[in-house]
């Protein structure tokens, strides 16, 4: 089997495409790839459209390389990919809804981000005796985004659920098009509002990239601590709303606490509870001062004081583990074989982390473990979260401690590139890829968000779970509608 | 967890910890919002939220309006499942084609009478999606509007300042 190294060789490189190499290749290399990817040597990143021209993003986890490989489709076809690895089958669908460019021989021919066609979507079917459907959303009970889930269930056991989404659609690739990069940066903030500050600096990376920019070391270390705040406050919420799932409030309540002291000290540092409009490409709008890194010592130290008995609270109700212990189990292969990235890739045995896998500063200068594990069950996720708070929470004391003196922008040139770049968000890699034009306006921004290869696993994690663990089971993937369905 | 609920028992709620200038303000409200729910819908007021293509951070500090700080039950405020328990939708989002007809749907499904709250930015007029395509660029274009509160994402103290502002108006 071919390594990455050999497919890019194949092609033909186009020149200013950074940091990683990009080939132009023919349809015989496009499958030679895409059997690579589908015989697990290859991980597939991501695959997106263009005018007339199909790009598939792949990285060699043991080579620790990456590459974009690109298909010219005059006749708006290409083979599919998804035919071989099904990981691309849902990206294939929205590619042909988006670009109207069909992926030859995809196994579904279904829209799936469009829904204009006006008959009903034809759901899976699952057949057997006393099988019944449950249907829930697009408006579900409580405040989440919004989704449609069919259910298909014998008595309480889940025999299949199917993912209906693309509900949130507003269209930011197409205003991306043309867009100054100010704009571009705010539509990229707004992809998944949860994950603002990864979405920033995704974005802002890019740019940089593409232009050949080097923030300066102070900008990057705030960059580190904004990207902290974001996970931390992510983290905390969620194991909160995990067990507030299997109706164990009390932890929601103390989770909740922290979560607010999380944003209130992102408030009193940056100005924006979200740290919405400081992280900005060159650099970051807002620099931190004495009082700001006050408010981030004493958060360090009060969530170093009262999580560790929320940590144990978790692990010694026996209620609430009887829930999350050997829920929504995911397969490691299928995590392997999807790429899965954050908590739901490391809680199925890989370990793979873009801060350290594919290390950006200020990361490469820190010490921290990416915590993993192989039982792949709510509790799982659960555990890799409660580690990741604390690896997070050293991490913060770490930027502070280092945090060097200067200025925090460098001004930002405009002319004509290509880029892509992939950062840590707390739900996993999120990968952004731009073409810039002479005026420094975008041509095509591309943003993929972790979910993409997180949706479909949990179809899979769900099946002969009963249906009342499924809200569960869910909250513990955490994957992101807005950011899928962009 | 004996220890964290008798920690709950004799510890002072954080909802009336010491006022910094922001809980002071949390304080002052809830007195004022207590008149008016009480006055106007006897105690109590269900709010369902729909979100029409939001990032999702108006949903988080939406949520936020939950935590033991803001503790919006407290004022008789309360998120119902059922938009047939509802006085009051509160929308976030620019509107999306792909959530138009839920929004409606809905929104035709709540007793009257009832009240729409546009939060955010994109719900007031699209925000930074206004002008795409598959928007329909603010809650107005698909349902009555009766306030918006703008932000992008508005604070959870700007939601129950506008939450109060209808309850004033009603
Ligand atoms: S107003 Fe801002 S925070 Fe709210 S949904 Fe729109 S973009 Fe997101």
């Amino acid at each position: 089997m071919p390594t990455l190294h050999d497919i890019l060789r194949e092609g033909r490189m186009v020149a200013n495409h950074r940091p990683w190499p990009r080939a132009m290749v023919n349809a015989r290399t496009w499958q030679m790839a895409a059997a690579t990817a589908a015989d697990g040597r290859l991980t597939l990143l991501g695959l997106w459209g263009d005018a007339d021209v199909v790009h598939m993003a792949l990285l060699d986890d043991q080579a620790g390389s990456a590459a974009v490989l690109s298909l010219e489709c005059p006749d708006k076809r290409f083979p599919s990919v998804g035919r071989l690895h099904p990981p691309a089958i849902r990206l294939e669908r929205a590619l042909r809804d988006m670009h109207g460019l069909e992926p030859v021989d995809c196994p579904d021919p279904r829209p799936w981000i469009d829904h204009s066609g006006g008959a009903p979507y034809p759901f899976l079917s699952a057949e057997g005796d006393s099988l019944h459907q449950i249907a829930v959303g697009p408006v579900h009970a409580g405040i989440i985004e919004p989704g449609h889930f069919r259910f298909t269930v014998n008595g309480e056991t889940v025999v299949r659920v199917e993912e209906r989404l693309g509900y949130v659609h507003r269209g930011i690739e197409k205003l991306m098009r043309g867009a100054m990069l100010e704009q571009g940066a705010k539509l990229a903030e707004r992809v998944s509002g949860d994950s603002t500050v990864a979405y920033a600096l995704a974005f802002a990376r890019a740019v940089e990239a593409a232009l050949e920019l080097e923030p300066p070391p102070r900008a990057l270390y705030i960059r580190g601590l904004m990207a902290e705040l974001e996970r931390l406050a992510n983290h905390l919420g969620d194991i909160g709303a995990i067990c507030n799932d299997a109706s164990f409030a009390m932890m929601h309540a103390h989770c909740g606490i922290l979560r607010e002291r999380v944003l209130r000290a992102a408030h009193g540092c940056f100005g924006h509870r979200l740290m919405r409009d400081c992280l900005r490409p060159g650099g970051v709008a807002r620099d931190i001062d004495a009082a700001g890194l006050a408010l981030l010592d004493a958060l360090v130290t009060d969530i170093r004081r009262h999580f560790p008995a929320l940590v144990k609270l978790y692990d010694n109700t026996a209620s609430l583990q009887d829930r999350t212990v050997t829920s929504g189990i995911l397969k490691p292969a299928l995590a392997r074989q999807f790429g899965a990235g954050g908590y739901v890739g490391r809680a199925s045995g890989r370990a793979f982390d873009v801060r350290r896998s594919i290390a950006y500063p200020p990361y490469d200068e820190l010490e921290f473990d990416v915590p993993s594990l192989t039982e792949g069950d709510v509790n799982a996720r659960v555990w890799i979260r409660i580690r990741e708070v604390e690896q997070s929470l050293s991490l913060i004391e770490q930027m502070m401690a280092r945090l060097p003196a200067g200025p925090v922008m460098t001004a930002v040139t405009s002319r004509p590139g290509e880029s892509v770049s992939m950062v840590e968000g707390f739900r996993g890699d999120v990968l952004v890829w731009l073409r810039l034009d002479d005026d420094g306006r975008i041509v095509r921004c591309h943003l993929r968000d972790p979910s993409w290869f997180q949706w479909p696993l949990l179809e899979a994690a769900i099946e002969g779970n009963i249906v009342a663990d499924f809200p569960l089971c869910n909250k513990s993937f955490n994957c992101s509608y807005a950011g899928h369905d962009l | 967890m004996l220890k964290f609920l008798l920690q709950g028992l004799t510890r002072p709620p954080l909802t009336e910890a010491p006022p910094s200038p922001e809980d002071a303000e949390l304080t002052a409200l809830a007195a004022r919002l207590q008149t008016a729910a009480r006055r106007r819908l006897g105690r109590s007021l269900s709010i369902r939220a729909v979100d029409a293509g939001s990032c999702n951070a108006c949903e988080l500090e939406i949520h936020a309006l939950n935590n033991a700080y803001y503790d919006i039950e407290r004022f008789g405020l309360r998120f119902v499942a059922s938009p047939r328990h509802a006085d009051v939708l509160l929308v976030t989002g620019p509107v999306t084609n792909n959530m138009r007809q839920a929004l409606e749907r809905t929104y035709n499904a709540m007793p009257n009478p009832k009240w729409v709250v546009a939060v955010g930015d994109c719900a007031l007029d699209g925000g930074c999606f206004a002008g795409s395509a598959a928007v329909a660029g603010g809650v107005a274009k698909a349902v009555p509007v009766d306030l918006s509160i703008p932000g992008c994402p508005p604070p959870p103290l700007e939601i129950l300042k506008g939450l109060l502002t209808l309850l004033e108006q009603m």
